[in-house]
């Protein structure tokens, strides 16, 4: 493996510039014409604390964090300044060294800030022993003097680049651009010169023992590196959103920014408000009165939201939510990814609710589903959640700058003109049948108020065409049967007009399925092929929608197989449980293979899921995942 | 031509308009005092020039909360306590409308007294009415907000051990720019400070007292009251914050014990959040809703902002 890819690994403590060096040298990989994906590991807490920003590279696709890692850049936490021992966060200075042996694969290499990490701290950790045992490569240098010798302290992370580009033999030339972009004059001079002493130290005092180097990899087109939360935010410019109101939440804080920093400039309105109850009522008068709006929040946010959202139901009125999953219950782990807020998201608020649910995977489909929460919510005149997690909130991938070079949609969908308005049925008293009975697909177009002939009453109550309270019987299961009914046509419009959001991989043939969904999917895929490179045959499928649910895809796949596993990280099964109840049926097909430990799932667990089910061992499955056997007989 | 042909209609208007025949009658209890904003508003709207089409007007729950049923306007009839989240949008999103919000007192001092705050901090355009009977009507009579201390209900069977909030003072420390307070039973001062409140560029709020005969019937409200800029006893600077907050201070006490007080207690120029936003380039000139129907609008696009991520 350590021949085709590179899985480098930056740590130091929060607040030390992890993020933007790891960022920058994402891009200089990228720009080498290598396919990169990042992931991030941080604690809550502003600074100091242990954090890691891994970035795989290769030649190929990746769509997955790796099995471990090869390659360590360990700086030191800076704002580790509790000597104390035993103090409640110890010493962590060390931390970005010894907290991240455990993970480094054979062969790998190690560079150390020997500057900030004392002797003294480093040889506590056996790391000699270790480095023999594993074949591991092992650079202590002193990166805090190179820095200051032409600059500052901090311009350390430029030396540990500089030191990374070295060994693996890298040209400077991408990291260099990248430094003259990012970099105002007066601190570029010395970074400049602290990346080439570093660079030129390494090459000429030592000898490379090790086999690492940077992979080759060619684009077929301009490559752009987005986050998920980038992607969702541009999906929505370009759909035309020009509304958000927001409450600051992490995960959910990242799209609300993007948001916020662009939408004036570009005409539209951002609106931080008093909490997440608000944000959402925000989003539904804005899109009540014409414009397209969106709101958000991560699981306690979103369930204040579950008041308003049952309003845009109940009146008809298209929003886009967004849940940005983190660990629960409660305020759980801030800055964990889990997919903990499925069944939460599909019920919550009361009634019989119709709403559209998309759970997009990669830096992609959150781009494409976004465009088409848009678009659903405004010609159905439904609330549309784009559910998704910490993890492809944060995480990074390249995906051609041609993705998103498409032309905005500034369309209102089923939203009437006043010219169209006059040909509609209206009381005799003036009033426009915004909620008319008997249309076509459950769809009753709307006016907004200000427009000639369209007065109406929109109430969370039920109500008759005209908008009256009313507790008619006829008149609720007509309005209930049609709200429904959007809920079918929305289904044959996905499965007739776009192409299905479902994602298979693997074998066509094979009798063992793995099904997932969201941003687990990456290492489900990696995992099918590697299975599928050792001989095993396998599929798997990721699936996006999740309301309403692909009955008619699913059922197919799980028929064409003799088992599945079902792979999501969460304790309680929620999404296998969705596909029993949609699907009425195959309990005793699926197992489940579940992580909640906080760390996203990698490829290597999903095969030792398949190998625990297949040969059915009672051993416990080391990284922290559960299998949960299969319900039913 | 704009999208939006009835904001801006300059049409005599007569005040029928606003209730044609067929609308639903009001299922209030006879005596209510909610017939007394209904007409007020009724009689408003037309004479400062309004159509029914250019206005929205955003409910809460309650038997409050129903006044959008029987008042002709475009209506959004919303949840307990979040009529200003939604009415606040509704105007950012199109300026033109101009937006009424009403509520109980349960409503907009209780479960939405949070946003009752923020929307007179941040001054939005829009005129907000609490109809006040000192009691939850809609659910049979609870204790509310402004119930008096000592107040029985079957929530509080012993007295209510809380001291009635102070919407009047609560409104002009969150910042709110026109605070009035008017009654049911008084038709014609009712009328006015509407109209006032309706052309008043900025967050005006109207604490409205109307009777509850059903739950309340020892509430103060039926007493003569007097107006406080009209009595030669009150003599106060309206636009003076530090008069106008012991006028209200007096008139918060004197509700619940001695006379009541009705009448404008605050009037401010700070400029409307719209206004600001506008100032700061955080929100366009011309009103968002109407872009969508420009055919010539430019709509840039998320491709434009790559660069930084190339
Ligand atoms: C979230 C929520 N909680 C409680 C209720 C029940 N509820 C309906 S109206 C109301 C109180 C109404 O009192 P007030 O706001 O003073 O209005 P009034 O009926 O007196 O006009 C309550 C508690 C509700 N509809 N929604
Ligand atoms: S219960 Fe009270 S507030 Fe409600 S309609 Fe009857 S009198 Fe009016």
């Amino acid at each position: 493996m350590s021949d085709h890819e590179l899985i480098w690994r930056i740590a130091g403590g929060s607040g030390d510039g992890i993020d933007s060096t790891s960022q920058n040298f994402a891009k200089a990989l990228m720009r080498s014409g290598l396919d990169v994906f990042t992931h991030r590991h941080y604690p809550s807490r502003i600074r100091g604390g242990h954090t890691y920003v891994e970035i795989r590279a290769a030649g190929h696709k990746v769509q997955s964090r790796g099995d471990g890692y090869n390659f360590l850049l360990a700086l030191g936490d800076s704002f580790a300044r509790n000597p104390k021992e035993g103090a409640y966060y110890g010493n962590e200075e060390i931390k970005p060294l010894s907290e991240n042996l455990d993970e480094l694969n054979e062969g790998g290499i190690i560079v150390y800030d020997s500057g900030l990490l004392s002797e003294d701290d480093v040889s506590e950790l056996d790391l000699e022993e270790r480095a023999e045992e594993n074949d591991w490569h092992v650079f202590p240098i002193d990166l805090r003097a190179m820095a200051k010798e032409h600059g500052r302290e901090v311009m350390r992370n430029t030396a540990g680049v500089g030191v990374t580009a070295a060994l693996l033999e890298m040209n400077l030339e991408h990291i260099e651009d990248l430094m003259r972009d990012a970099m105002p004059e007066k601190i570029l001079e010395p970074n400049l010169e602290i990346l080439h002493d570093a660079h030129d130290m390494i090459t000429e005092e030592y000898d490379f023992e090790h086999d690492l180097r940077i992979p080759e990899g060619d684009h077929e087109g301009e490559q752009a590196l987005l986050s998920g939360s980038n992607a969702i935010a541009y999906g929505a410019i370009d759909s035309g959103c020009r509304f958000i109101a927001g409450y600051p939440m992490t995960p959910w804080t990242d799209v609300f920014t993007i948001m916020s920093q662009n939408l004036p400039d570009m005409g539209g309105i951002s609106e931080q408000v008093e909490d997440e109850i608000a944000a959402a009522a925000l989003a539904v008068g804005a899109s009540h009165a014409g414009v397209k709006a969106m709101s958000g929040s991560s699981g306690g946010g979103f369930a204040l939201m579950s008041e308003p959202l049952g309003l845009a139901e109940m009146t008809e009125t298209p929003i886009v939510l967004l849940e940005s999953m983190r660990a629960g219950p409660s305020t759980g782990m801030p800055t964990k990814p889990e997919q903990g807020d499925l069944e939460f998201t599909l019920y919550t608020s009361q009634g019989d609710s119709a709403r559209v649910v998309f759970a997009p995977a990669n830096i992609e489909e959150a781009y494409e589903q976004t465009r088409l929460a848009f678009h659903i919510a405004y010609e159905y005149q439904i609330p549309t959640i784009i559910i998704y997690d910490q993890k492809l909130s944060g995480e990074n991938e390249n995906v051609p700058v041609s993705l998103l070079d498409r032309e905005p949609d500034p369309s209102l969908g089923s939203t009437l003109t006043e010219d169209e308005l006059e040909d509609l049925p209206h009381d005799e008293s003036g009033k426009f049948h915004r909620f008319q009975h008997d249309v076509e697909n459950g769809v009753s177009p709307r006016s907004l108020p200000g427009q000639k002939g369209g007065r109406y009453l929109a109430t969370g109550n039920e109500h008759t065409p005209a908008g009256h309270i009313s507790e008619d019987p006829d008149n609720r299961v007509f309005q209930m049967d049609r709200r429904l009914e959007k809920l079918e046509a929305i289904r044959a419009e996905l499965d007739e007009e776009h192409d299905s959001n479902q994602t298979y991989a693997g074998d066509e043939s094979a009798d063992f399925g793995i099904i997932t969904w969201g941003s687990a999917q990456g290492a489900v895929v990696e995992a099918t092929e590697r299975l599928n490179d050792q001989g095993h045959s396998v599929k798997a499928v990721g699936v996006s929608d999740m309301m309403p649910f692909p009955e008619a895809e699913l059922t197919e796949f799980i028929e064409s197989v003799d088992q599945a596993m079902v792979v999501e990280m969460n304790a309680t099964a929620q999404f296998r449980g969705l596909i029993q109840k949609e699907l009425g049926r195959y309990g005793e097909k699926l197992t489940s293979l579940l992580k909640y430990n906080g760390n996203p799932f990698e490829p290597a667990d999903i095969v030792e899921g398949y190998e625990l089910n297949v040969d059915g061992s009672d051993a416990e499955p080391d990284a922290q995942v559960r299998i949960e056997p299969a319900a039913g007989d | 031509m704009s999208a939006f042909n009835a904001i801006g209609d300059e049409r005599e208007i007569d005040r029928d308009e606003f209730t044609p025949g067929l609308e639903p009658q009001p299922t209030w209890c006879p005596g209510c005092g909610d017939f007394g904003v209904l007409k007020a508003l009724k009689q408003a709207l037309p004479e400062v020039g309004l159509t029914p089409e250019e206005v929205l007007t955003v409910t809460g729950i309650g038997c409050s909360g129903k006044l959008n049923s029987y008042l002709d306007t475009y209506g959004f009839h919303t949840i307990h306590g979040r009529s200003l989240p939604v009415a606040r949008a509704a105007k950012l999103a199109n300026d033109g409308l101009t937006v009424v919000a009403a509520g109980g007192d349960g409503d907009g001092y209780g479960i939405g007294g949070n946003h009752f705050m923020h929307t007179a901090r941040e001054n939005h355009d829009m005129t907000y009415i609490v109809f006040n009977n000192e009691v939850f009507g809609l659910t049979k009579g609870q204790t509310s907000p402004t119930s008096p201390k000592g107040h029985t209900s079957k929530t509080t069977p012993h007295g209510n051990a809380k001291s009635p909030i102070r919407p009047l003072s609560l409104a002009l420390t969150s910042g709110a720019t026109y605070i009035a307070r008017t009654a049911a039973v008084n038709p014609n001062q009712a009328k006015e400070i509407i109209k006032e409140a309706i052309e008043h560029d900025g967050f005006a709020h109207i604490d409205f007292l109307t009777q509850c005969p059903t739950w309340n019937k020892d509430a103060r409200q039926y007493v003569p009251y007097v107006d406080v800029q009209e009595s030669d006893d009150y003599d106060f600077d309206i636009h003076d914050r530090q008069e106008a907050q012991e006028m209200m201070f007096e008139t918060e006490n004197a509700l619940y014990e001695g006379t009541v007080l009705t009448g404008r207690y605050f009037v401010d120029e700070r400029p409307s959040y719209q206004q600001q936003k506008k100032e700061l380039g955080e929100m366009p000139e011309e009103p968002l809703a109407e872009r969508y129907f420009d055919d010539d609008a430019e709509w840039e696009r998320s491709y434009d902002l790559l660069e930084r991520h190339k």
